[in-house]
């Protein structure tokens, strides 16, 4: 058993966690909240550049041939910075179903693409606030989509999308949407999270290739690891809070002393340590799971997501409390983290979701209530 | 990050499985359930002591000890598969974690050569049984604030004060004691450890009823217990240095040791299976739905943590930042599940029909709970030790860190 990472990875992350902080900056992160940009460029073609976007990609297809923990690594690193790059619909949900579920010609069509960063796939597995292959209400005919996906992360920004909808027997597939193609609308949306875009798309009769591969079971395992991948990045940038809010701590003085000196204060923050630490533990094992290709997946999916989902909710809100009068306002830092929280909370399905799939997923499975 | 077993660990658990068979029976499910892991009584001391001398002679105790001592150099990691094999058969309740955890090491770091011999080779096998006599009445958070005197005389020691809190005591052979030999001195700077016999006359032991029920630890008085210096461990005025080697290792066993004392919450769907709510079977209510995966999410997050530690001490690091959270959490889930299995089981709760049935198992769960959040540390010392080692933050404010010992 090794439950740690190795000299290399460690290698990758320092990389990584250095080009991330040239790149995307907490000031970045407040102009898009300003702006109505929810996508950071730059730090995409840095990605692009550095090769990171084939991270996961084998090198026949034009990626770096490594695994689902050197994903995680930079899932982390991106939670920690905040950046606004499409990485989890993309690397950690598209190209994943493609090798699992697509084609060949699919493959060696898009992956060279998305390992550049001239594609960019978006994940529209969500629709009237659900998600597939439990709510789906798009649907294929010959071909052809028609319906709504919302919310879409980076739906405007990208060339692609991967998107559920049930075929003509009714069950839930993936397609490949060109989103250039006629009959494609993509609209803005307001989401908590305004440094990162989110659009809805509406499909009306648009052509669509079917990934043959996929079936609802497949899509589950696709939203088993991005929530493991998802984990890593909410651990990342609830570390981030607790590291702002560490260091605030010890330089705000109150009562002749740092307020981190008082016990109130002192002991919250170990709190928010022993939360991100317990929903790291359980990230591991979920990354392990993925890389290994293990059947406990689902259930190490679903503990990683809901104690990720309890220590960001935590930290953030505390973090915001700890930094009083400041914490409140729009030009301090703690609420962008609080909202990338909620965003990274709404885009894979909330808590009760994850539950219900540990539970159907133990060693003696219980069966879910009709 | 690898969960499986390497080859060697592979082997390691064949053998230990190969010798374990032959040695002890599979527990079959018809035991009840064990809720707690140290001996509580002389017929479960004799059956221990019986068990811990057949490992010895085996090779498979004090598997972690170096092979100089009669151990077998095995890896943390190693220490735990052979945790989690022997948890499967039907063995009697440990009696030696403070002798071979605790004692042992910090005698193999601190003792003579004289003290090696006489304490080791004993404790390996199960001879002698040792406690840890440490906490006080008014030191107990504040260990270093301990009052038991050791004073000089000629070329003796003689001891005397109060201890508490001592688990195993009444069947304990030896002790390892800690004293203040330097009032004049500021309160770390004072004291020194010794190794001191149970059965002597001026040693007397009463146990002390817990909440659950049961009587696991005890007070101990020490009236004018003499001592040879021989007894003493590590230097004079060195005894903080050598109680914090005592207290690491008690990390460590801690860390290597159950990853999750208690129940699994597991357990709690079987029982919401049986009893109802509202009418229908509780584990069809959302809200128990609801709280037991979480249980089952923290509890899960409790196990790979301490994989964490382990990973790190077997490449020879010291544990990193995890293994202070494995503790602060654990409490408070078990007195949580605790809780919750005692409301599942209804108007019902607290009371018990008859032994062993379910208000019985949660209620003992509820009771035994807050012990894991204040022994070894309470969860308020945890948070502050997190706060400030880790967290770097400002020390909380102590008055009485630098005045003499005496003058506080």
């Amino acid at each position: 058993m090794n439950f740690g990472f190795s000299e290399e990875q460690d290698t990758i992350r320092e990389t990584l966690a250095r080009m991330l902080g040239d790149h995307a900056t907490l000031k970045s992160a407040h102009n898009r909240l300003d702006g109505a940009d929810g996508f950071d460029t730059a730090t995409w073609s840095a990605l692009a550049d550095g090769g990171w976007l084939g991270l996961a990609i084998s090198e026949a297809e034009g990626g770096a041939g490594m695994g689902a923990v050197e994903l995680a690594i930079l899932a982390e690193e991106i939670g920690r910075s905040l950046a606004a790059v499409p990485y989890l619909p993309a690397l950690c949900m598209a190209v994943p179903a493609l090798q699992s579920a697509g084609t060949q010609d699919q493959r060696t069509s898009l992956l060279p693409g998305i390992a550049k960063g001239r594609t960019i796939i978006a994940t529209a597995l969500a629709e009237g606030g659900g998600l597939a292959p439990d709510t789906v209400s798009a649907k294929v005919v010959q071909d052809r989509l028609s319906g709504q996906k919302a919310p879409v992360t980076f739906g405007a920004e990208a060339t692609h999308a991967l998107v559920a909808a049930t075929d003509e027997e009714g069950t839930p597939r993936l397609y490949l949407a060109d989103l250039s193609a006629s009959g494609v609308t993509i609209g803005a949306l307001d989401p908590i999270d305004r440094t990162r875009s989110a659009a809805r798309i509406d499909f009306d009769n648009a052509p669509v290739e079917l990934l043959p591969g996929s079936d609802p079971a497949a899509i589950r395992r696709l939203l088993d690891g991005a929530a493991v991948l998802a984990a890593f990045e909410q651990i990342g940038l609830a570390e981030r809070a607790l590291v702002l809010t560490t260091a605030y701590a010890g330089e705000r003085h109150a009562f002749g002393r740092p307020i981190g000196g008082f016990q109130a204060v002192k002991h919250r923050l170990a709190d928010m340590f022993a939360k991100i630490e317990l929903a790291r533990s359980n990230a591991f094992f979920g990354a392990w799971a993925l890389a290994s290709g293990d059947s406990r997946l689902p259930e190490a999916a679903a503990v990683a997501r809901l104690t990720a989902l309890d220590a960001v909710q935590f930290t953030t809100e505390e973090s915001i409390q700890l930094h009083g009068g400041i914490g409140f306002t729009w030009a301090a830092d703690p609420h962008l983290f609080l909202r990338r929280g909620w965003q990274l909370k709404a885009e894979l399905g909330p808590a009760d979701m994850w539950r219900e799939r540990l539970l159907g997923h133990l060693a003696t499975p219980l069966r879910a209530v009709s | 990050m690898d969960f499986s077993d390497s080859p060697e660990e592979a082997t390691f658990r064949s053998d230990a499985r190969s010798w374990l068979d032959a040695n002890a029976t599979l527990r079959d499910g018809s035991e009840k359930a064990q809720d707690h892991f140290m001996a509580r009584d002389a017929e479960e001391v004799a059956r221990a002591r019986d068990w811990q001398a057949r490992k010895a002679e085996a090779g498979w105790a004090g598997l972690t000890w170096p092979r100089a001592f009669g151990g077998r150099d095995a890896t943390p990691i190693e220490q735990v598969i052979w945790n989690q094999e022997e948890g499967r058969y039907a063995v009697p309740p440990n009696a030696f974690l403070i002798g071979i955890g605790l004692v042992g090491p910090t005698v193999m770091i601190h003792g003579t050569e004289a003290q090696k011999a006489a304490v080791l080779p004993r404790a390996l096998t199960g001879e002698d049984i040792w406690c840890q006599l440490f906490s006080e009445p008014a030191a107990g958070s504040d260990l270093a604030g301990i009052r038991t005197r050791a004073r000089r005389d000629g070329d003796d020691w003689v001891i005397s004060g109060q201890k508490v809190w001592t688990s195993g005591a009444h069947y304990s052979s030896h002790g390892i004691l800690l004293a203040r030999t330097d009032p004049q001195v500021p309160k770390h700077k004072g004291l020194t450890m010794f190794l001191v016999d149970m059965s002597d006359p001026a040693i007397e032991t009463r146990p002390i009823r817990q909440i659950s029920g049961g009587a696991s630890f005890n007070e101990v008085f020490i009236d004018d217990l003499r001592v040879p210096d021989s007894a003493r461990l590590g230097g004079e005025s060195e005894g903080w240095k050598v109680a914090l080697t005592t207290l690491m290792n008690e990390r460590f066993s801690i860390s290597v040791g159950r990853a999750s004392g208690g129940a699994r919450a597991e357990e709690l769907i079987a029982l919401a299976t049986r009893v109802e709510r509202n009418g229908r079977p509780a584990i069809e209510d959302g809200e128990v739905r609801s709280r037991i995966a979480d249980f089952v999410a923290r509890q899960r997050g409790l196990e790979f943590t301490s994989y964490r530690v382990m990973t790190s001490l077997s490449r020879g690091e010291a544990p990193g930042e995890e293994s202070s959270i494995g503790k602060l959490l654990l409490g408070k889930l078990r007195q949580e599940m605790g809780a919750f299995g005692m409301e599942l089981a209804g108007t019902a709760a607290g009371i018990s029909v008859k032994a062993g049935d379910d208000a019985a198992r949660w209620r003992n769960e509820y009771l035994t709970a807050p012990g894991n959040r204040i022994a070894g540390g309470s969860d308020e010392i945890q948070r502050t030790i997190i706060g400030e080692r880790i967290l770097g933050l400002p020390p909380d404010i102590r008055l009485d860190k630098s005045a003499p010992f005496s003058e506080l």
